[in-house]
C-alpha cells in the first residue's frame, strides 16, 4: 500500500476548477518531485494535502496510509504524520518560537496517545537540530518567524520537521526567496531527514532545488494534472527544454 | 425634560432612590448639603444616553435604565461569602483594604500593617468628622461622577507620605454579596513626592451576588517624582453593572503604569481621566477588554497635557466574542503650553463571531505645535492563515485561537511594569481562555 494515495482529484476554489482529476502514488522510503509552471495547481495539491480552508474538492480522494485524508481536520492530519513545509511561512508576534514548538509538538503526542516530552529532553531535542541548521539559539526566543530572514524561516520550517518526525513530508517551493547558501542548509538539513520510513514531496518551479535534494521520482504537473513521471533526469531534461511541450500536451 | 427621563421603569425614580439612602450619608450638615447638591446636578443631567458625545456607545438609559435602591450594609452571613470571595482574588503579599456592599469592613482588612507612612481611614469618617467637603468635589462635569458623590457611603481615604516606599502592594477590594441593589464608593489616594507605590484595584461578586449596581470613583493625586503601578481587575458578575471613574492629577517627573482588565459584568465603564500638571511625567496607560456573551465593556481615557514635556503612551486590546460590545474611547488633549509633548495610542479589536461588535473612538485635540502625537485602531477576526500555520502543526482549532488570543492582549498586558502582577494578570486573561474552551 502507498503511504500517500491521490486518486482523481477534482479541486474547486470559489467554483473554478484548479485540478482536474490528479493522481499521484507516493511510497514510504521515496522522495517526489512535482515540477510544473506558475498556475499548474502545484500548491493547491500541497494545501489540499495538508487540508488549508477554502477549497472543495468535488471528486476523488486522498489516502494517507490507507485513511481518507479529506475527512480529517488539519490538526488530525498533522498527529497522523503528514507535514506542509510552507512556501511563506507565517509571523505570529507574541508566540515564542519556543513555545509554539512545545505547544504543537505535545499536542500532536497527545492527539497520538503518547506521553508529552519533558522540558529537559525537549529543550536538549531542540538545541540539537537548531545547531545542525544554523539557527541561533536567540532565534527560538523570538515570536515565531517575526524578523526572521527569507532563509531563516525556510529552516525554522526544517527544525520543526525535524522536530515532529512525520511520515510524510511536503516542501511547498522551498527554494523561493533564497540565495544558494541558505539554499543548500536548507537541503542539508531536509536530506538529513531522508529515512526509509519517510517519503517526501518536493514542489519546485525550478530544477536548481532538485540539485541539492536528488528525487527519486518527477512528476510534471500542467493545468491541474500530472502530465508526465518519470525519473531524476526528467527534471534535466525540463530545465534544458521548458515547460511548453506539456503545456500544449494537456 | 431630562428629569422625566431619568424616572425608572418600576416607579422608583433615582430621586426616591436618594431620599431612601439619606440615613446611610454623612450626618454632617455641611456635608448633607453637597450631597444634596451633588444629587441636584445629577437630577439635572439624567442617566447618560447616546446623545450625549462622552456616552454616545454605552447608553445608560437603554442598557441601566433604573438606579437601584442601596444594597443595605452587610450582614455576618455577607461578610463571610465576601470574605471567601476574597481568598480566590487574593495577591501574595498584598495589604488589603475591603469594602463590601460600599461599606469599609475593617476586619477584613489589614488596616494595621499597610506600611510605614501610610495613614488609612474611612471616607464615612473623614466626612463626618472633619467635613472635608472637597473630597466630593471634582472639575468635571460627568453625570455618573456627580451621582456618585452624592450617594457615595464609604470608601478608602489613604494618604502616602513623601517618600515613601512601599514593599507591599496595596489591594483594594469591591466585593458585591447583594442582589439587585447597588453600592456607592469614593476613594481619595494622595501620593506624596518621591514615593513609590503599587496599588491594585479589584472588583468581584461574592457567591448569590447578582444584578448589581456599583458605581466608584478614585480620586488620585500624584506627587512629584514618584513612582507607581496601579493594575485594575474588574472582573464582576455576568449580570453586574460596573461604571467607575477615576481622575488622576499627575505631579512633575512622575512615573505611572496603568492597566485594567475588564472581564465580565454585563455593562461595564472605566473613565480615567488624567490630568499631566507637572512637566516631564511619563504616562503608560493600557487596557484589555474580554467580553463574551451579550456584555458590554467601555473604556474611556482623557489624556490632558496642560504642561510641556510629559509622555503619554496608551495601548489597548479588546477581545469580543458572542454578541459582546467592546467601546474604547481615548482623547488626547495638548494644551497650547504644552509643548514638546509625546503622546501615542494604539487600540486594536478581535472579533471572535459574527455578531461581536468593536467601537474604537481616538481623537486629537492638539493646541501646541511642536508635539508628536498619533493613533491607531484596528478591528477585525482572527487571522485564518496564521491560524490554519497552527492547525498544521497539530494544534487543535481551539487551543490554536487561544494561543493568538493570549498573543494579542499580551501586546497590552507586557506594558504591566510589575512582574508579579504581569503574572496575575496573564493568568486571570488565561482563565478566560480556558473557559471559553
Amino acid at each position: 500500500m502507498p503511504l500517500l494515495e491521490v486518486k482523481d482529484l477534482h479541486v474547486c476554489v470559489e467554483d473554478r476548477e484548479i485540478l482536474h482529476g490528479l493522481s499521484l502514488n507516493v511510497n514510504e522510503g521515496e522522495v517526489h518531485a512535482i515540477m510544473g509552471p506558475n498556475g499548474s495547481g502545484k500548491s493547491t495539491l500541497s494545501h489540499v494535502i495538508a487540508g488549508k480552508p477554502g477549497y472543495e474538492v468535488t471528486e476523488g480522494e486522498i489516502l494517507f496510509n490507507g485513511e481518507n485524508l479529506l475527512e480529517m481536520d488539519p490538526e488530525e492530519r498533522a498527529a497522523k504524520g503528514v507535514f506542509l513545509a510552507f512556501q511563506y511561512p507565517v509571523e505570529i508576534p507574541g508566540v515564542a518560537t519556543m513555545t509554539f514548538l512545545r505547544t504543537a509538538l505535545n499536542a500532536q503526542r497527545k492527539a497520538r496517545g503518547e506521553a508529552e516530552y519533558s522540558t529537559p529532553d525537549f529543550l536538549k531535542k531542540v538545541r540539537e537540530v537548531a545547531k545542525s541548521l544554523n539557527i541561533p539559539q536567540d532565534m527560538l526566543k523570538r515570536g515565531v518567524n517575526v524578523g526572521f530572514s527569507g532563509g531563516e524561516k525556510k529552516r525554522n520550517e526544517v527544525l520543526q520537521m525535524a522536530l515532529f518526525e512525520p511520515s510524510l513530508c511536503i516542501l511547498d517551493e522551498m527554494d523561493s526567496g533564497l540565495d544558494i547558501d541558505a539554499l543548500r542548509i536548507a537541503a542539508d538539513g531536509v536530506n538529513a531527514l531522508r529515512s526509509p520510513k519517510r517519503a517526501m514531496v518536493v514542489i519546485t518551479h525550478y530544477q536548481r532545488l532538485l540539485n541539492y535534494i536528488v528525487p527519486d521520482v518527477v512528476h510534471v504537473m500542467s493545468r491541474g494534472r500530472v502530465v508526465k513521471t518519470g525519473g531524476k533526469e526528467l527534471a534535466l531534461e525540463l530545465e534544458a527544454q521548458g515547460y511548453a511541450q506539456f503545456e500544449n500536451a494537456a | 425634560m431630562n428629569v422625566a427621563l431619568a424616572k425608572t421603569g418600576t416607579g422608583s425614580t433615582a430621586s426616591a432612590v436618594f431620599a431612601a439612602a439619606r440615613s446611610r450619608l454623612s450626618g454632617n450638615a455641611e456635608i448633607a448639603e453637597l450631597c444634596r447638591q451633588a444629587f441636584e446636578t445629577y437630577e439635572r443631567l439624567g442617566l447618560p444616553h447616546r446623545r450625549i458625545e462622552e456616552w454616545k456607545y454605552t447608553d445608560l438609559r437603554a442598557l441601566v435604565r433604573e438606579v437601584l435602591p442601596l444594597a443595605p450594609a452587610p450582614d455576618a452571613a455577607a461578610l463571610a461569602r465576601a470574605g471567601a470571595a476574597i481568598k480566590a482574588h487574593a495577591i501574595d503579599g498584598a495589604r488589603r483594604l475591603v469594602l463590601v456592599d460600599g461599606v469599609f469592613v475593617p476586619e477584613l482588612s489589614d488596616v494595621a500593617a499597610v506600611g510605614a507612612g501610610v495613614s488609612v481611614r474611612e471616607l464615612s469618617d473623614v466626612l463626618e468628622t472633619d467635613a472635608r467637603g472637597d473630597l466630593l468635589q471634582t472639575a468635571s462635569t460627568d453625570a455618573m461622577i456627580s451621582l456618585n458623590a452624592a450617594m457615595a457611603t464609604d470608601g478608602v481615604v489613604l494618604t502616602i507620605a513623601d517618600g515613601a516606599e512601599l514593599a507591599a502592594p496595596i489591594h483594594l477590594i469591591h466585593v458585591a454579596t447583594a442582589a439587585s441593589a447597588s453600592a456607592f464608593t469614593r476613594s481619595h489616594l494622595s501620593i506624596g513626592n518621591g514615593a513609590r507605590v503599587t496599588l491594585v484595584e479589584t472588583f468581584i461578586a461574592a457567591e448569590g451576588a447578582g444584578a448589581y449596581q456599583v458605581n466608584d470613583a478614585v480620586i488620585l493625586w500624584i506627587g512629584d517624582e514618584a513612582d507607581v503601578s496601579h493594575v485594575r481587575l474588574m472582573a464582576d458578575a455576568s449580570d453586574a453593572v460596573n461604571i467607575t471613574s477615576q481622575v488622576v492629577t499627575v505631579g512633575a517627573r512622575v512615573k505611572l503604569n496603568f492597566f485594567n482588565m475588564t472581564s465580565g459584568g454585563a455593562v461595564s465603564r472605566l473613565q480615567g481621566f488624567f490630568t499631566l500638571a507637572g512637566e516631564g511625567s511619563e504616562l503608560s496607560i493600557n487596557g484589555v477588554n474580554l467580553l463574551k456573551d451579550k456584555e458590554h465593556g467601555d473604556l474611556t481615557l482623557v489624556v490632558d497635557h496642560t504642561v510641556p514635556g510629559c509622555t503619554s503612551r496608551e495601548t489597548f486590546r479588546a477581545v469580543i466574542d458572542d454578541r459582546a460590545h467592546s467601546v474604547f474611547q481615548g482623547r488626547i488633549i495638548v494644551r497650547p503650553d504644552a509643548q514638546k509633548t509625546d503622546g501615542k495610542m494604539m487600540t486594536r479589536a478581535l472579533l471572535l463571531s459574527d455578531e461581536a461588535e468593536a467601537d474604537n473612538k481616538p481623537e486629537l485635540e492638539i493646541f501646541a505645535d511642536d508635539v508628536a502625537c498619533g493613533h491607531g485602531a484596528t478591528t477585525g477576526a482572527i487571522d485564518e492563515s496564521l491560524l490554519f500555520y497552527l492547525r498544521a502543526r497539530g494544534l487543535p482549532e481551539k487551543e490554536a485561537q487561544a494561543l493568538l488570543i493570549q498573543a494579542f492582549v499580551g501586546e497590552a498586558i507586557e506594558q504591566i511594569a510589575n512582574d508579579a502582577l504581569r503574572e496575575t494578570v496573564e493568568d486571570a486573561a488565561q482563565r478566560w481562555l480556558e473557559a471559553r474552551r
